[in-house]
């Protein structure tokens, strides 16, 4: 696809996503606007993944990003939420920028649980710290949306939800482009050999980094649309099953398509929901399950899936 | 003085137990690859069980005290027996091939569906296993009262290191894990049963969890939420200390056990987080931690 196409795909699919919101119901609503928040963290999740680091951690910008929001929205008097859902991702810029060059450095398991290690360090000072709401978190008041919501009656799920899929597609549309470009490349290189795209006059380490603050800020976005669909923030946003969850979604997607990010995320919440009403004793059980049938008989994630459709219309000699 | 005393007393009770878990754990490490999430699962259903064990035999009334700690103990090695083989074989060997990363996911997945599991079969009320806990009396440490079955803890950790490196430095079974750890191919060439010595390996690391679980048992109240600290205090120990090292595990067990007990007597509020911290310390100073072995780049 060239950039032209993705634009209008893009657009499209903004399109066909809002025309869509009026006739869900409430409570699908919600539901799409918490997965497109948790879709657009772990989309930050996949440029990490492709210059090879997983980070365990991710729940570090997810919860900075609710607390920059939220913080900004109780102490700063801020309600629109464009403005908050901003403010978050820049506080998980801040963040990534502050230990993005530590970060750097490390690659694998120690990647891995260097970043695990932070976002616990987070979540422990956030529960000692009374004055952000110490374990309990805080409660948020509803946003509001330019004043639109007064004018013309809109639903405040449904203005989220609406918001939710505009970042969710500008940010997929924006990396799918990048991944196509020199700079979007050459992560895949670092992952296959570093020292060679060492020689080849670029800076491995800056080109970790920059995926890493890409990734910090998609976090931030995300958790600040979460704070504001749920209208809470705690600690737990940046406990180690938070994160886990993030990279089931990424792994589920696989690497090839953006999209697939999306469709992972929307389905672990289905999987989420349906299994905490019918079994509310067992649905971290029956997640588990549904990760390891995932992990056993489908390796490739579902991206693969989508790809090996447009690979069959190549063959049929369709315009892929 | 006093307060010396009880800070490294108390440091060293909590670094005995989260050792006995944390070898446990970097054992797995070290000979599969694996980052066992699940880990503090197996600890928690060793504690379970241990308690329900407890519970049945001083319920019948006048059995000898001490043999309850004994079948206590023994049940971690049902726990294991049942545990390590079933999960290694009917799922973990099938996914060597993958990443590592998956690898984690899978563990992660395994997280779940135990933590669920064990609230199913225990429910979610607590049991308490305390009847072996008064079995070796008080102590009087610098006009410190201590129950003589924490200062047992200590021991039980020694001894238990010493009979693990005993049993990979001087056994040929042991060296053969060794070699295992060290190159899993060139040991497949050679001959070993690399499938053998991995089951092995994976039921002594789920055992070590679950004896963890069943000594800490009479100590503490056993109910949900267990697994998720205690997976990541081990982890927190394997970190610091190097992945795969047992000399590392123990040291950093008791880094983790004295800060821990630091942070309690002399900072309470940092009693959450202060492991963590140590532990990005160390990884920001020495990412392979104190004895972990250097990685090569590849060219």
């Amino acid at each position: 696809m060239t950039n032209t196409k993705i634009i209008l795909a893009a657009t499209a699919t903004l399109a066909a996503l809002l025309a869509l919101g009026p006739f869900l119901p409430g409570w699908a609503t919600f539901l799409g606007a918490v997965a497109l928040a948790k879709g657009i963290t772990a989309l930050g999740l996949v440029v990490m993944l492709r210059s090879g680091l997983l980070s365990f951690g991710q729940g570090l910008f997810y919860c900075v990003g609710g607390y920059g929001a939220g913080l900004l929205m109780l102490w700063g008097d801020v309600t629109n939420a464009v403005v908050l859902v901003i403010a978050g991702g820049l506080s998980g810029l801040v963040a990534g920028l502050l230990i993005g060059p530590l970060l750097a450095g490390y690659r694998k398991i120690f990647f891995a649980t260097l970043t695990l290690a932070l976002s616990m360090l987070v979540h422990g000072a956030l529960t000692k710290a009374d004055i952000l709401g110490g374990s309990d978190g805080l409660n948020l008041r509803p946003p509001t949306f330019f004043g639109l919501e007064q004018t013309t009656g809109l639903s405040p799920v449904f203005a989220i939800y609406a918001l939710a899929c505009v970042i969710a597609v500008a940010s997929a549309c924006l990396l799918r482009i990048h991944f196509r470009s020199v700079r979007g490349l050459l992560s895949l290189g670092v992952k296959d050999n570093e020292i060679r795209v060492e020689y080849l006059g670029t800076s491995v380490r800056r080109a970790i980094f920059e995926n890493y603050v890409v990734a910090a800020f998609l976090a931030g976005m995300g958790g600040a649309l979460n704070a504001l669909v749920l209208g809470h923030i705690d600690p737990e946003l940046a406990f180690w099953t938070t994160s886990g969850e993030f990279v089931f979604v990424a792994i589920l997607a696989g690497q090839v398509s953006v999209v697939a990010i999306f469709v992972a995320s929307i389905l672990l919440e289905l999987v989420r929901s349906f299994s905490s009403q019918h079994f509310p004793n067992a649905w971290q059980m029956t997640l588990g399950i549904f990760m390891l049938t995932v992990i056993l008989f489908m390796p490739n994630g579902i991206g693969a899936l989508l790809q090996r459709r447009r690979g069959s219309k190549i063959a049929q000699g369709e315009a892929p | 003085m006093q307060l010396v005393t009880t800070i490294l007393l108390d440091g060293l009770i909590d670094a005995s137990w989260i050792f006995i878990v944390a070898v446990g754990l970097t054992l797995i490490f070290g000979v599969l690859n694996v980052l066992n999430l699940a880990h503090g699962n197996f600890y928690a259903i060793g504690a379970y069980v241990a308690a329900t064990v407890a519970g049945w035999y001083y319920a019948s009334g006048d059995n000898p005290p001490a043999f309850g700690l004994v079948l206590m103990l023994g049940s971690s090695m049902l726990v294991a027996g049942i545990l390590g083989p079933l999960l290694e074989r009917g799922l973990l060997r099938f996914l060597y091939e993958r990443d590592e990363v998956i690898l984690v996911l899978v563990t992660y997945a395994l997280f779940l569906i135990l933590e669920d599991a064990t609230k199913l079969i225990w429910g979610v009320n607590p049991y308490y296993a305390y009847d072996p806990y008064s079995l070796f009396g008080d102590l009087k440490v610098y006009g410190l009262t201590y129950v003589g079955y924490d200062l047992m803890l200590i021991v039980f950790a020694i001894f238990a290191g010493i009979i693990l490196w005993l049993g990979l430095n001087r056994t040929k079974s042991g060296k053969l894990v060794l070699a295992v750890i060290h190159d899993r191919d060139m040991s497949s060439a050679l001959g070993i049963n690399v499938t053998r010595i991995f089951v092995i390996a994976f039921t002594i690391g789920v055992f070590l969890a679950a004896i963890g679980g069943a000594i800490t048992a009479p100590k503490i109240s056993v109910q949900p939420g267990l697994a998720v600290t205690v997976v990541l205090l081990s982890f927190a120990v394997v970190v610091i200390g190097g992945l795969g090292s047992i000399e590392g595990a123990a040291i950093a067990a008791l880094v983790v056990g004295l800060s821990r007990s630091l942070a309690i007597h002399l900072w309470p509020s940092a009693e959450l987080f202060i492991v963590y911290l140590v532990m990005a310390l160390m990884l920001a100073i020495k990412p392979q931690g104190m004895f972990g072995a250097v990685q090569l780049r590849k060219i």
